[in-house]
């Protein structure tokens, strides 16, 4: 209690300190006053009276000092004391305190970004109940996680290590609300999910297990609430309405939670339909077939007492079963367990890989900026060596030097980290409103959480320790005598010490992220002009899916050979063209094993080759502009009572026929044992990637091969802005219900592109940081070493030193530890490099362009930082330096 | 070094408010001169160390302070003993008491009585 108490008051009188301080004043003049009344009583003189009573009284500064120790609370005074220090400090070099603030604030809130990213993807579990044993199923020989529904079942009904399994599939269809019909994503989902996961509905109800009785028995959907929030504007009495997918009625039966946004982290679903009725939305009955694999994924929560390994074992047990049952269909069926939300390890693992990669390089910014600032810091002690030499003659502890110092630090680090810290929310917020692909529901849901403002405080806490803490081994060393004796040290040069190390590794640093910048750049722009196998300039593609306004069976061909007729006769068309997925546009792409000729056995592991597996019109090849170059392409002929044939390219005819003059004319059995005639060979390309090793593709007729999604690629010399509205307009004559999406391909790119867009945008951003922390960071030595050597340098002038040796003996060690940091860095960024390999396409150092670009880039930091130290150091006066001391 | 002071402040506290209790109310001149008379050279050198002390008394809550004028009509700030601090007196007497007592029970021992 009563310790308490005097804190209380201790308190109160620390903010009080002034009347406390004029109180002990008076108190030690009255005090003195009456005994040198009493001196004098005794018959000293007057001045001996008052020195005797002075004597007596003791040290007046010591008995201040432990008043005011004894009175407030000493570590807050002396905070406080030193604060009002540090700001006036700060004030009083305003270049130091912005370079200090923008360098931290740039290095802190770059990491805060990342972090946030990394965080908001892999850290932060998926919104649902218990997210922790929440696992998806993926295939063990690979980073995927399709199933077959039929496959799928098994698992679900055989295994003992879930409490239940869900799965999903995505996919896209036409909505008719009454209003004019638009393209909607949803999850085909499995009648259990919403339980599996434990879901509860925000508005009606959800659909369960019990719901599903066989193929298209369930015709209910549920909307997410973005949904329902937009498109129906939050009207609650959607439940029970009937809606038209792709022109199958269904019941909106109620709505999802708020906070759950589907499974996979980036998508989104506009709502959720029950997989069981997938034929009305894909237009073909995929539940029955083992071989094909469509759904996403399955997962489920791991029961508990169960281990990661057991769930496993017991997942094996089953793949082997299935492999021996159905050696047909499955072959290889072992898996493990991932967690769902970035789709498995096939987004997972790259992602995952990438953003520890950036996450490594924010901190060595920030390290860098701490080290750069260390040594500006370390510079500033030593000017105020005198000073702190003589607070220190004065019988000032060393501790409590340090401790000014490293408010000043922190103080620096708090400002630096407050403005880091805003600029990346700001940053992060319009990064989560994003998206990227326009047709696409795909967001990067990175909104900061408390994670991410405690690890940014305690990166802002710690770079200010660390940068703080340069300077301390100088403080201690520091011997007043000497230095009040000889006036600043001038002991400069010479050993290569900590600073000089720190320079060099943030030069190299630097260099590291420029060459890697410039190797991502380089790539992006040579993958942008390399050969696709098809030239996406000038051409047009529309995206259409006639299951979404009804048609099936032949009705969907006579439809499609109707678009192509209409489109052809739009003037400065010159070719149209069908396909059923196009190339490097977004897409579900298929693929197949296929076999020799010879093969009787068709089990997976006798397949010759695994290839893509196109459907196209006769003009197609045309309108992409893909060089046929042996044999001749698909016509109208080529239909179904017509025999099965091909065009292949030249990597399946390698594979496969072992060259292409052998392939033209030869045969290959599909996966169903469908023996098909190759009738001719185009240049390979790429497919659903830019970074894929080629691939063996195959062109199937249309009209043998029939698929009712398609997209129109039409080839014109006309503005493709205007040929959109046109394309546009002239299927809307055709059928006003049909939905549409029509874009450039070269648009469509952009989705392949993206990642390397998104690596070489980081990595350039890290980049222009990296250089900004090394131009300070040089700036600071070469300035710091003028100012030190200004005397020296002065006497080498007056005894007829010209400029460049002048120059020579300022800089001469920044430019050396430039040049080999430089070096050291290039190096590296060389070898890390390889990592970029993985994410941008034709990514290589070894490139007398990014070399070049490298040398001259570092060359132009080491002159903006130098500039100025240089100026400085050829304006110096001889007769004016030896002069002043 | 700082151990010394604490003894050195515990002693002159209980010397303060001893006075206090003689002498009622004594501004810190006062008290000086009063401890100085008794102990000889205790403060002979050092008064000063004396407010300190009377701070943190006073933030005890064992004496109370207010101006005042002084014997040669300045003003003075004078202390005197609240209820709590006789209480604490009072205490710290007998504590005191008690101690001295041991320890000079201990200094006349001799060899044989601690066989």
């Amino acid at each position: 209690m009563k310790s308490l108490k005097r804190f209380f008051t201790r308190l109160f009188n620390t903010a009080t300190r002034r009347a406390q301080d004029e109180r002990l004043r008076e108190e030690i003049e009255e005090h003195i006053a009456l005994q040198t009344a009493e001196n004098l009583r005794a018959g000293l003189s007057p001045v001996e009276a008052r020195r005797q009573a002075k004597v007596k009284f003791g040290g007046v500064e010591a008995v201040k000092e432990d008043y005011r120790a004894e009175r407030g609370l000493l570590f807050i005074e002396t905070f406080l004391q030193d604060l009002r220090y540090a700001i006036r400090l700060l004030r009083k070099s305003p270049g130091f305190t912005i370079v200090a603030i923008l360098t931290l604030a740039l290095g802190i809130g770059a990491n805060a970004v990342v972090f946030a990213v990394l965080n908001a993807l892999i850290l932060r579990p998926l919104n649902v109940p218990d997210a922790e044993s929440l696992y998806g199923i993926q295939h063990g020989n690979e980073a995927s996680s399709y199933q077959s529904y039929l496959d799928y079942l098994d698992l679900r009904d055989r295994n003992h290590s879930f409490d239940g399994l869900a799965a999903f599939s995505g996919a896209q269809a036409g909505l008719d609300t009454g209003e004019s019909p638009s393209r909607v994503w949803l999850y085909e989902v499995s009648g259990n999910y919403f339980d599996v996961l434990g879901i509860h509905p925000f508005l009606g109800r959800l659909f369960h297990s019990s719901d599903e009785h066989g193929a298209n028995s369930a015709p209910y959907i549920v909307l997410s609430y973005s949904f329902w929030h937009t498109r129906f504007q939050d009207d609650r009495g959607v439940v029970g309405r009937t809606v038209q997918v792709d022109k199958h009625p269904f019941t909106i039966v109620g709505v999802a939670p708020p906070e759950f946004h589907g499974t996979l982290l980036f998508f989104s679903p506009d709502f959720f339909l029950p997989i069981v009725n997938q034929e009305q939305v894909e237009g073909e009955n995929l539940l029955n077939a083992r071989g094909k694999r469509w759904i996403f994924m399955a997962m489920g929560h791991v029961k508990p007492g169960v281990t990661r390994a057991q769930a496993v074992a017991d997942l094996n047990s089953i793949g082997s079963y299935l492999e021996k049952t159905y050696p047909k269909d499955d072959d290889q069926r072992t898996f493990t367990l991932a967690r769902p939300s970035l789709y498995g390890d096939y987004l997972g693992q790259p992602v995952r890989a990438f953003m520890t990669g950036l996450m490594l390089l924010a901190a060595l910014i920030l390290l860098a900026s701490c080290a750069n600032l260390g040594s500006l810091f370390a510079a500033r002690a030593a000017d105020r060596s005198r000073e702190v030499a003589l607070r220190l003659a004065l019988g000032s502890s060393r501790v409590r030097v340090l401790r000014q110092l490293f408010t000043e630090a922190l103080l620096l680090s708090l400002m630096g980290g407050a403005f880091g810290i805003w600029g990346s929310v700001a940053l992060l917020r319009s990064m989560s409103a994003w998206q990227p692909f326009s047709r696409w529901p795909i967001q990067l849901p990175v909104n900061p959480d408390a994670y991410v403002y405690a690890v940014a405080l305690l990166l802002t806490l710690a770079s200010g320790l660390l940068f703080g803490a340069v300077p301390v081994r100088q403080v201690l060393r520091t011997d007043p005598y000497e230095i009040v004796k000889s006036g600043s040290a001038a002991r400069v040069g010479g050993r290569i010490g900590i600073r000089d190390l720190a320079l060099v590794v943030q030069i190299a640093i630097c260099a590291v992220l420029v060459t890697s910048s410039f190797v991502a750049v380089r790539g992006l722009v040579r993958s942008l002009h390399s050969n696709f196998g098809f030239e996406p300039q000038n051409t047009v593609l529309a995206d259409t899916d006639l299951s979404m306004a009804g048609y099936t069976g032949d009705a969907v061909q006579e439809m499609q050979r109707r678009m192509i007729d209409v489109v052809e006769t739009i003037p400065g068309v010159t070719s149209v063209g069908l396909i059923n997925t196009a190339p490097l546009a977004s897409g579900d792409y298929k693929g197949s094993l296929v076999f020799t000729d010879e093969t009787a056995d068709l089990r997976p592991s006798n397949a010759a080759a695994d290839s893509f597996v196109f459907s196209i019109s006769p003009e197609y090849f045309r309108a992409a502009g893909t060089v046929l170059q042996s044999g001749r392409t698909i016509t109208w002929h080529d239909d179904k009572n017509a025999p099965p044939v091909a065009v292949i390219n030249q990597k399946f005819a390698s594979k496969v026929f072992g060259s292409v003059t052998n392939a033209v004319g030869g045969y290959f059995k599909q996966r169903d044992g469908t023996r098909t005639q190759v009738v001719g060979v185009v240049e390979d390309g790429r497919y659903r990637t830019l970074t894929e090793d080629s691939q063996p593709a195959m062109f199937l007729p249309l009209l043998q091969s029939p698929s009712s999604q398609t997209y129109l690629a039409v080839r014109s010399d006309r503005d493709p802005g205007q040929l959109v509205a046109a394309i546009r307009s002239s299927l809307r004559g055709l059928d006003a219900g049909l939905p549409v999406y029509i874009q450039p391909w070269s648009k469509e790119l952009d989705n392949v592109l993206f990642g390397s867009r998104m690596a070489a945008m980081a990595l350039g951003v890290m980049g222009v940081i990296g250089a900004m922390l090394s131009v300070t960071g040089i700036f600071g030595m070469a300035a710091y070493s003028v100012s030190k050597r200004k005397r020296e340098l002065g006497i080498r002038m007056a005894l007829g030193a010209q400029p460049t040796e002048v120059l020579g003996a300022a800089l001469g060690r920044a430019v050396k530890l430039l040049i080999f940091g430089s070096a050291v860095g290039l190096l590296l960024g060389i070898l890390a490099s390889r990592v970029l390999a993985s994410i941008v396409y034709t990514a290589t150092p070894r490139d007398p362009l990014v070399l070049a670009g490298v040398v001259l880039a570092m060359s132009f930091v080491g002159l903006l930082a130098t500039w100025i130290p240089a100026q400085r150091a050829l304006s110096l006066d001889p007769l004016k330096l030896l002069r002043e001391e | 070094m700082k151990q010394k002071t604490d003894v050195l402040q515990g002693t002159l506290a209980l010397m303060v408010l001893k006075t206090l209790d003689v002498l009622g109310s004594l501004h810190g001149y006062g008290i000086a001169r009063r401890i100085e008379q008794i102990s000889g050279d205790l403060l002979a050198v050092n008064q000063g160390t004396l407010y300190p002390v009377l701070l943190k008394l006073e933030q005890e809550g064992a004496i109370a302070s207010e101006w005042g004028a002084s014997e040669n009509n300045r003003r003075a700030r004078f202390y005197r003993l609240t209820k709590e601090g006789r209480k604490q007196l009072q205490v710290e007497t007998q504590d005191w008491e008690q101690t001295a007592a041991i320890i000079g029970r201990f200094f006349e021992a001799k060899a044989e009585d601690l066989s």
